[in-house]
């Protein structure tokens, strides 16, 4: 119920009926329009990538004229760009760990110790779900700035963990009070104690809503752009989102290295898209059918 | 859900047996460790780094301050008076305005009208939902600047589309006046897929009998949609639309590659505006302002939405 929606689930909503010749016509042209608006500015990219200034100029449509294989190849031997997605994924990892783990724990006693204020204290965290991230950007720089975190990966990281705690303890909470009780009267006749129950029975049985979880905040944090532009200065440290701005600005009007260059650094996030779609979409829209 | 209906005492409130009692009190000294070690980390990263910058942004916003040393200068309300006698600032108020205008009378239909369509039993139809739901899942200072390249002039697919027409070619983000609209076009390419899965899933949630009832008794496909399907809509629709507000308030990461809020602030957003008034100029007072008043807007229409549109959902 808070991990799945059968949002990718294959069947269709009208199964009764099947759809005539006519309408069928219709459907599919629409679709493909749409499909062509969306594919097409992405298609033209990954092509542009290949072509010559000029030959852009001319056509940014059509097939390369001659393809520019060493506009990739320059970039792919370049240390740059590994560095840059070394930096996103080091922090969306280091991000999605402290997430799973704060939020886990917090969600845990929520659903499970009762304490005095523990009502009060959820929905503490839950105000966190309403706030911009934006308006205490400035406040936020001066925190990190005094804390000695400026241009460290944990500036980026911990407040970014700190964002998605409201998400993550309603998720973690509402997937662990939905557990069968039986399982928790078990565990404590056989002696064990919360720290026991959390470790061998809640964690294992939670792989659906970590995974969700685990999603929302790696996706979050890949594509992060404004909090790692407040807070990092020194390029070896840029993530991708901001490697790419810095890129632009080198090769301003050289849109055929620019173009190669956002194709490689989307690209690991396309493939990933349609080889984990299922996972993917439910986890991104887990959070908003909530 | 279902397991812990199944027990009959459980119920809704299923840690309340007799038994589990029993064995709370025997255990529930053991609290404590849990409570000591489990709430901590969460309580403290989320009070450091979101509770206490809000407030803290309250403060500072009647102090006039570089970011060094203590806050010593008061202005009281002034921060708040530079900020709406800004023109860069009306601007981004009505260019966020905008922007939810376009998201909730184009982008949410857009999104319902093909979610109706990806949802129809023709073969393909889940390939298409990938393809509608990808832009959403690109970064989106990538989608930016992706659109960048669409339109830019010389070398774009707006040149392209000029050279095929024969007509000089147009430079839509670098024109004040086109450029709002250019960023429209762009914040619906990138997320109707969102809205369009929120669709999905309540289509699949609405009972198939009804609209079999509603065929049997003559209705046609779009007496159906009208007076069937979109009522028991209902809650998606406002739900969407309530994202379609909340997101259109924060954009930012993709007007900057695409313009930075320019040409001549033509295309400032809040966001864009205590960016690059606030944060690049270090001026804390000022910027903190911008971010109690992007606050104060968002909360108040959040729950204003919420308490006039969402009562029953």
């Amino acid at each position: 119920m808070t991990d799945a929606p059968a949002v990718s689930n294959p069947i269709s909503f009208d199964p009764g009926r099947s759809v005539s010749a006519g309408s069928k016509i219709y459907l599919y042209t629409s679709m493909i329009i749409i499909a062509a608006i969306v594919i097409v500015p992405l298609l033209t990219t990954a092509l542009g990538g290949f072509k010559t200034l000029g030959d852009l100029r001319g056509d940014p449509f059509g097939l390369p004229r001659e393809w520019q294989w060493s506009n990739y190849g320059d970039i792919l031997f370049s240390q740059r760009y590994w560095l840059q997605m070394g930096n996103s994924l080091l922090i969306a990892c280091l991000t999605v760990f402290l997430t799973l783990l704060c939020g886990a724990m917090a969600a845990f006693t929520f659903a499970h110790v009762k304490f005095f204020g523990s009502g009060f204290l959820l929905n503490y965290f839950l105000l966190g779900l309403m706030f911009p991230a934006a308006t205490a950007i400035l406040p936020l720089f001066i925190r990190v700035r005094d804390l000695g975190l400026l241009d460290t990966y944990w500036g980026v990281v911990l407040p970014q963990v700190a964002f998605g705690m409201g998400m993550s303890i309603l998720l973690f909470r509402n997937y662990f009070r939905n557990l069968p009780s039986e399982l928790f009267d078990a565990a404590f006749v056989d002696g064990a104690g919360y720290l026991r129950f959390f470790w061998y029975v809640s964690l294992p049985l939670s792989r659906p809503i970590i995974a969700t979880v685990g999603i929302i905040a790696f996706v979050g944090s890949w594509n992060s752009y404004l909090l790692p532009l407040i807070m990092l200065n020194s390029e070896g440290k840029y993530p991708w989102p901001l490697g790419i701005m810095v890129y632009k600005g080198e090769f301003a009007t050289d849109w055929q290295l620019v173009l190669a260059f956002i194709t490689l650094t989307i690209l690991p996030t396309i493939i990933v898209f349609f080889l984990a779609q299922k996972h993917i979409i439910a986890g991104l829209t887990a959070g908003a059918v909530k | 859900m279902s397991q812990a209906t199944s027990v009959p005492i459980a119920g809704s409130r299923p840690y309340r047996a007799p038994a589990t009692r029993r064995s709370r009190s025997a255990t529930s000294g053991l609290r404590w460790p849990v409570l000591v070690l489990f709430l901590p980390p969460a309580l403290l990263l989320f009070t450091i780094f979101v509770v206490l910058p809000m407030g803290e942004a309250a403060w500072y916003s009647f102090y006039n301050w570089s970011g060094y040393g203590l806050p010593t200068q008061w202005v009281g309300f002034k921060n708040y008076g530079f900020v709406f006698a800004n023109s860069a600032f009306r601007q981004a108020l009505i260019n966020n305005g905008l922007i939810i205008v376009i998201s909730v009378l184009v982008q949410v239909p857009l999104a319902l009208w093909l979610a109706t369509m990806v949802t129809s039993k023709i073969s393909g139809a889940v390939g298409f939902r990938l393809i509608f739901f990808l832009p959403y899942v690109l970064a989106d200072v990538a989608a930016g600047m992706i659109w960048r390249f669409v339109y830019d002039g010389d070398f774009g697919l707006v040149a392209g589309i000029a050279h095929l027409f024969n007509v000089d070619s147009i430079y839509p983000i670098a024109d004040k006046n086109l450029a709002i609209y250019a960023i429209l076009g762009v914040v619906v390419w990138k997320y109707f897929g969102f809205h369009m899965m929120l669709f999905i899933a309540g289509l699949q949630a609405i009972d198939k009998q009804v609209l079999e009832a509603a065929e049997i008794d003559g209705a046609t496909p779009r007496q159906k949609f009208f007076h069937v399907t979109l009522p028991l809509l209902g809650s998606t629709v406002r739900l969407s639309i309530f994202f379609a507000i909340v997101g259109s308030l924060q954009l930012f990461d993709m007007v900057m590659p695409l313009t930075g809020g320019g040409p001549f602030n033509a295309t400032q957003t809040m966001v864009t505006f205590l960016y690059s008034f606030g944060v690049m100029r270090m001026q804390v007072g000022f910027g903190s302002a911008v971010g109690v008043i992007l606050f104060i807007i968002c909360v108040t229409m959040a729950f204003g939405y919420k308490r006039i549109f969402m009562k029953n959902d």
